[in-house]
């Protein structure tokens, strides 16, 4: 039984395509979106239009952005960026290789900018420039080297200080890709943490391009011990997800107890030896449903086969 | 005193008294320290529920299966669990005793807010009397969420909205971040009355109704609640205990306790009503209640004491 779930698995591990870095396109229509822009604490806040939410931290040496959304949004998310600072984006950092987190690294920078001479310094783990530099995959297109973050990093951490507080880049090893990072803004206490974390959805494993749900499940905890509430499971250390609405720990222990009682409920559907489409039959997510999205055959069958991986 | 003099002190009382009786008929003032009585609900409320007890929730399939999941050991093994407070739909059925006050704009002595204290994890509440809107959407959820308040009559309703998620009932029975609660308030004299609703369109099929009640207690004092999170039982870092899906040996022990059917204790819409006992033909009530009978309150006669639960794991 073992090896015929191995066979089908390698059999159809290449058909597999959960949303992938760029298979996802833009929206076709951008024109209607309107930018909010949330105070999120201290120097942090959040600006939420159609892609991923982006992060932005201003104080007198500039601005800082966590991830860009798309490029066609760039003109609306620099006007709503001059309305918290005029001073130029001398920081961007890519919380993964999405196109909805990356798309605007070009033109955000080049038109926030466009009145001053100013480098800007796009930074990534290593292997988002990895995926968005080799050749593409099938009929993935190929990224423009304009959007491609320059300064990388391969450490587990990379640090710095920007307008008066330190800034905590960690990577998170194969979680939701193998690019993911998170950003600590510890005097703000405001962590953005992309697509690793996004309330009321259930989570996006992209395993082509090195996601697991060990390691997301490693990231959620990873992100726990940083936040600290302030009183009784409430405030303190914010969340940004990569979309949805700002969180606190509370939040995130939800959404983590949820991937692991997951994650446990497959394992153990596996141990039965059963096969992938025997496990959506039995739905083990089917509590859950109702609170991230409904029934969502590719988030199940990402955790079935990262699970299967591993044997 | 001449007939123009007596006339302008009469349109000034009148109008004096046009202008303070107004807000007092609209207006009831819930200021005060409350004690929570305890006569609904006493086993639920004071011990806890019994696990496997959804009788009369209008709950879905995906909220009796999160609830049969449940495992209480959760509390003792995740850190993040042992401060949470009650929410503020739960908030009213817990260590219930609460201080309630009004704030007023001196300007225009309007009430802009009622604020509460809770004992339990000193948890606070802010009830919006001016008129302000809800946050949106993007704004973070909050164990006691986001209130405001109307008058009808002499009647408060209360809307609250950006709930954390948290339970229905502390055997594991959730509700979502996504309900939303309306309070209706009544004072009469010393007594207050608070029946709740909550709405809530990932676990619930129908509003959940439910009420409490204070009496006035001007000698009340509430202490400091005060919580520490530490590890009660040594667990690899982020376990999470739970049960599988059908592998929850607990959840029978409630209707054999009590001498119920189990299909009834599994919770649903339909359990609600009283039509629902002529679907239970086969069921016989037993001879003797043994566990909580006539139980109006934790202490005292009229109330035994259940024996220790049996280990079944």
């Amino acid at each position: 039984m073992k090896i015929r779930i191995l066979l089908l698995t390698f059999a159809t591990v290449g058909a597999l395509h959960q949303r992938t870095a760029w298979s996802q396109t833009a929206p076709a229509n951008l024109d209607s979106v309107e930018i909010q822009t949330i105070h999120v604490q201290g120097s942090v806040y959040m600006l939420v239009g159609a892609g991923g939410n982006m992060t932005i931290q201003v104080g007198n040496d500039g601005v800082l952005v966590v991830d860009t959304q798309y490029e066609q949004l760039a003109p609306k998310l620099v006007a709503a960026i001059r309305k918290l600072s005029e001073k130029p984006i001398v920081w961007v950092v890519n919380t993964a290789v999405d196109a909805d987190h990356v798309g605007g690294n070009d033109a955000l920078p080049r038109l926030a900018n466009a009145a001053i001479r100013q480098n800007v310094r796009i930074i990534a783990h290593e292997n988002v420039v990895n995926r968005m530099s080799s050749a593409p995959r099938g009929t993935d297109p190929v990224v423009p080297d304009k959007l491609w973050p320059n300064d990388e990093y391969f450490l587990p951490q990379k640090d710095f200080s920007f307008n008066g507080e330190a800034v905590v880049v960690s990577h998170m090893p194969a979680a939701h890709t193998d690019g993911d990072s998170i950003v600590f803004f510890r005097s703000s206490n405001v962590l953005s943490v992309g697509d690793i974390f996004t309330p009321g959805r259930y989570p996006v494993i992209d395993l082509r391009n090195g996601g697991s749900v060990q390691g997301l499940i490693n990231a959620l905890n990873r992100i726990l011990q940083i936040t600290v509430p302030l009183k009784y499971q409430e405030g303190g250390t914010y969340v940004i997800p990569g979309h949805g609405r700002i969180c606190d720990e509370a939040d995130v222990v939800e959404y983590r107890d949820m991937v692991t009682i997951i994650r446990d409920r497959v394992q153990d559907l596996l141990k039965k030896g059963m096969t992938l489409e025997q496990v959506k039959v039995a739905r083990p997510t089917r509590d859950y449903d109702p609170e991230y999205g409904g029934p969502n055959d590719t988030f199940l069958e990402a955790v079935y086969r990262s699970l299967s991986a591993k044997k | 005193m001449n007939s123009i003099n007596r006339g302008r002190i009469f349109i000034i009382l009148a109008v004096l008294a046009f202008a303070t009786a107004a807000p007092s008929f609209a207006q009831i003032d819930f200021s005060g320290e409350w004690a929570p009585l305890y006569h609904e609900d006493a086993p639920e409320r004071g011990p806890g529920p019994e696990l496997g007890d959804y009788l009369e929730m209008p709950i879905n399939d995906a909220a009796r299966l999160r609830a049969d999941s449940w495992d209480a050991d959760r509390i003792s093994v995740v850190q993040e669990y042992q401060c949470r407070p009650h929410a503020a739909d739960y908030a009213l059925r817990g260590l219930g005793n609460i201080r309630i006050w009004r704030e007023i704009d001196t300007a225009t002595q309007r009430l802009i807010a009622f604020h509460m204290h809770f004992l339990a994890w000193d948890s606070e509440r802010t009830i919006w009397m001016d008129g302000r809107p809800h946050p949106g959407d993007y704004a973070p959820h909050t164990w006691q969420g986001f209130s405001t308040g109307v008058w009808e009559g002499n009647m408060l309703t209360v809307t609250t909205t950006h709930l954390k998620a948290n339970y229905l009932r502390r055997n594991g029975l959730p509700r979502s971040d996504k309900a939303i609660l309306t309070e209706h308030w009544t004072r009469h004299a010393d007594w207050l009355t608070i029946v709740s609703v909550i709405e809530d369109p990932v676990f619930l099929t129908e509003p959940l109704v439910r009420s409490d009640n204070w009496y006035l207690d001007p000698g009340q004092a509430i202490g400091v609640f005060g919580c520490e999170p530490a590890p009660e039982v040594p667990a690899p870092e982020g376990t999470v205990p739970h049960w599988l899906p059908g592998a929850n040996p607990n959840l029978r022990e409630f209707a054999g306790w009590y001498g119920l059917p189990f299909e009834a204790t599994r919770g649903g819409a339909e359990t609600l009503y009283p039509e629902y006992r002529s679907r239970l033909r086969d069921y016989k009530a037993p001879e003797k209640c043994e566990r909580y009978c006539a139980c109006t309150t934790l202490i005292g006669p009229g109330c035994n004491v259940p024996p220790p639960r049996p280990v079944t794991r």
